[in-house]
């Protein structure tokens, strides 16, 4: 399976890689969630549903059915600033 | 005089620019609707230097002009029409320095209109704590444009701010980037089908369902050339759109915006731990919750209480030092009592307003979205509509005008609708009295019968709404896919000045829109109430002395009379025989105190003139359709009268039972005193029960109907849940009734 921004643990950061839907919405690629941008998880709610990112300095919470749809290339933790 | 300069406020959700706006403009704004939608229109007129004046529009938040709301196309369609009368001469886009390069995008699209546009890099405070430098000559260079950094917290910059709208015209209005370069022969066959648009309008219009009447004007052959293009197509060169100006904007940022990480520190790491953790987060929002509740059941009880009376102590002047006649009873029972009546809700919706202001201002509101997002998804709901049904519980005017805060109009359509059914603090004082008579006194496992009763009517009403939320998300067929996409901002002290306009505002609009139909239908009600087209109607005063000459007082009356006689004389503990000689007694009380007999006699007027008004006529028409529910006419003026509000089913019965007091525990034993001819008390566990099933079920709160409408911008809903509820009201009703008989 493929890394996701769904996938990712608590603390852990990616850059992302591609999209595997064309159809994301506008908005979230405005909010700065663009390949090339990092990606921080900073929170997952109970159920592990909606999650809470850090993407390009945005924080935002989004629902793991769209998580499921970014693709990243995890950064190791001792890449990490 | 010169014509004001038209400025158009824009920018991202969560970037102060609302405090700028407060602050250029100070209370005198203005706060309506656009025309057709219920997206709020906030308008304000500005002083600017050397006696010049601009008039300000707060344009709705929004993150870019590709939109996906209601409130987002009112920008994109004000910003492209320039035959709009809101068409701004410039633009002022207000950024929060911390999320400068996003909201760049907003601005360089701006730009791109060719609209003169100012920068506002709002919350400066907040740099040297953030560790970010600014170089804004050079910001300005490779913007083309003027900046002003403002923190409205210190009150600086909006003399600059004030400075540069005043001199717009020196700005210049060329575009930040080339669309055309996006896709550059689409372009080109474009702007050769329409020579006179600007590119980057042409695209808008392309890749969105603006309503923009001049070019749909055109052939509409022509028009259909321009979606040559199939929407994936379409989608895909938004998306390099969006690369393409974080291109420029990182380009712009490079040397002009520096931020050095080691400087950056804030609460928001540490404040997410605790309040977004997996037990905390609710534990702490349960007490967030139940403080509002404190505040809009008890601490408003308080105001409640004295407009109450003041508006009762106007109502009583008004009678007596006003000419008699129908104008001062028009007056006195009919609009005193429905302002008051609109007026009583005030305490309530300015403290619920006050807690979700503050709640919004210092951020904490999307981290309960976040947080209860999961637990609402299964029903249609959203992590946003948690605040709306909570506050339903106090009262369902405010619960509906909350909903406000969910983007997706089905989902907030849905929590407009079910709100109504969670158990407000109207029925309460239905329930207390219901439950006190039928329900026995006793407890199961140390909880009483009672309180047992109490609780099921509240979790009956809160599944009722969930309930009906999951058959309304299956069966409502509304466009528009929701997404979920909340911003967390960052933790901020709420800003005292827009916490106040917050309540102001709000119940200003609660006062003037829903106030004017409850004043309206109480007028209604009153006349109803007041007027009859019998003989006996008119001649109540005559036919009820006759009555008491030759038969005494009825059987209340008489407990009336002797308790009130006792309680005089208390001490003497002597009880008056209540089966006195009817006459001699009557002649008795008649002489030795004259005040309690006229009260009596007036008490049992007031009840025949109700039996015998418009409303008694209502009642008694609707008896056959009520008799199912074990109800007679007296209980079916009940819930006439309290379809104004459902308190005043209370204070009907005690008119027309002829109590002549509010006290609970006078109405409560004269209802229990209450026979059907078959001699078997009406108030007996199955009418108590249905009775109680069709308040927690009913939709009746005209109040509710009124904001409800004002809400939806149609009288559509409101009809629609008036007749549901009711149905489901009347059904429920049936069955306990029929089934407990």
């Amino acid at each position: 399976m493929s890394i996701t921004v769904a996938t990712l643990k608590k603390g852990q950061k990616g850059v992302i890689k591609d999209f595997t839907d064309n159809d994301l919405p506008i908005k979230l690629l405005e909010l700065g969630c663009l390949p090339g941008n990092t990606v921080e998880l900073v929170q997952r709610a109970p159920l592990n549903d909606p999650i809470y990112i850090n993407v390009n300095g945005s924080h935002i919470a989004i629902r793991t059915d769209l998580a499921q749809k970014i693709e990243l290339d995890l950064i190791e933790a001792d890449h990490q600033q | 005089m010169s014509k004001n300069i038209n400025v158009a406020l824009i920018g991202n959700p969560n970037t102060g620019k609302t405090s700028v706006f407060n602050q250029l403009t100070g209370l005198n704004q203005k706060v309506g609707n656009y025309p057709g939608i219920t997206v709020e229109k906030k308008e304000g007129i500005c002083k600017l230097p050397r006696g010049t004046k601009a008039h300000i529009l707060d344009l709705p938040g929004t993150y870019s002009l590709n939109t996906t709301s209601a409130d987002e196309s009112v920008v994109a369609e004000i910003l492209m029409d320039n035959t709009n009368k809101d068409y701004p001469d410039v633009a002022v886009v207000v950024c929060d320095v911390e999320n400068l390069k996003r909201n760049l995008l907003l601005f360089t699209q701006i730009k791109d209109l060719q609209i003169p546009t100012i920068l506002v890099i709002n919350m400066s405070d907040r740099m040297s704590r953030k560790g970010i430098t600014l170089d804004i000559p050079l910001m300005e260079e490779k913007l083309n444009t003027k900046v002003a950094l403002v923190s409205t917290r210190k009150k600086e910059g909006i003399e600059r701010l004030k400075e540069l709208i005043h001199n717009y015209k020196e700005l210049s209005d060329e575009p930040s980037i080339d669309c055309r370069i996006i896709e550059p022969t689409y372009f080109s066959h474009l702007e050769k089908l329409f020579p006179d648009y600007e590119a980057y309008k042409l695209w808008l219009l392309v890749t969105q369902d603006v309503n923009f009447s001049p070019l749909t004007k055109k052939d509409p052959s022509e028009f259909d050339n321009l979606k040559s293009k199939s929407k994936a197509d379409l989608k895909r060169l938004q998306h390099k759109e969006t690369v393409l100006r974080y291109q420029f904007i990182n380009g712009t940022l490079k040397e002009s915006y520096k931020i050095d990480f080691r400087n950056a520190k804030g609460p928001r790491a540490d404040l997410d731990k605790i309040l977004t953790h997996k037990i905390w987060g609710y534990v702490i929002f349960i007490a967030i919750l139940m403080l509002i509740f404190q505040a809009i059941y008890e601490w408003s009880g308080y105001p409640m209480d004295l407009i109450d009376e003041s508006f009762a102590a106007m109502a009583e002047w008004t009678s007596n030092n006003l000419p008699p006649g129908i104008l001062t009873d028009l007056l006195a029972e009919g609009i005193i009592a429905g302002i008051g009546g609109v007026v009583i809700f005030i305490p309530q919706i300015a403290f619920l307003f006050l807690f979700m202001a503050l709640l919004e201002e210092s951020g904490y509101m999307s981290r309960v979205v976040f947080l209860m997002d999961r637990v609402m998804r299964p029903f249609g709901l959203t992590g946003k509509s948690v605040v709306p049904l909570m506050s339903g519980t106090a009262c369902a005017i405010p619960a509906v005008m909350a909903a406000r805060t969910i983007d997706s109009w089905k989902e907030r359509l849905i929590t407009i609708l079910v709100v109504p059914f969670t158990t407000c603090s109207a029925r309460l004082p239905v329930y207390l009295i219901l439950i006190a008579l039928v329900i026995p006194e006793g407890a199961v496992l140390g909880f009483s019968y009672q309180a047992l009763t109490l609780m099921s009517l509240y979790l009956i009403g809160f599944a009722a709404s969930v309930l009906s939320a999951m058959v309304l998300n299956k069966f409502l067929k509304i466009k528009g896919k929701s997404i979920f996409m909340v911003e967390m901002p960052v933790y901020r002290w709420p800003l005292f000045k827009n916490v106040l306009y917050t309540v102001v505002e709000k119940t200003k609009s609660f006062v003037l829109g829903a106030g004017k139909i409850i004043l309206a239908i109480s007028i209604v009600l009153w006349f109803l109430g007041s007027y009859g087209f019998t003989k006996e109607f008119y001649n109540a005063e005559e036919i009820v002395t006759n009555r008491i000459e030759e038969e005494g007082f009825t059987p209340f009356t008489k407990t009336f009379i002797a308790k009130n006689l006792n309680s005089e004389e208390s001490g003497e503990g002597e009880a008056i025989d209540l089966n006195f000689d009817l006459k001699s007694t009557r002649q008795l009380i008649k002489d030795e105190n004259e005040d309690l007999y006229n009260t009596a006699v007036e008490q049992e007027i007031a009840s025949f003139q109700l039996e015998n008004s418009f409303i008694g006529y209502a009642g008694k028409a609707i008896e056959p359709i009520v008799a199912p529910l074990g109800y007679d006419w007296k209980i079916g003026i009940g819930v006439i009268t309290s379809f104004a509000a459902r308190e005043v089913f209370v204070g009907t019965l005690a008119t027309i039972y002829s109590v002549g007091s509010d006290e609970e525990e006078t109405i409560k034993n004269r209802m229990a005193a209450e026979v059907r001819p078959s001699g078997k008390p009406v108030f007996n566990l199955a009418t108590g029960i249905s009775l109680m099933l069709f308040y927690a079920f009913a939709m009746q709160c005209m109040s509710t109907l009124a904001i409800v409408k004002r809400e939806t911008n149609s009288w559509k809903w409101p009809a629609y849940q008036l007749i549901s509820m009711s149905i489901i009201a009347y059904l429920m009703a049936l069955v306990a009734y029929q089934t407990l008989k």
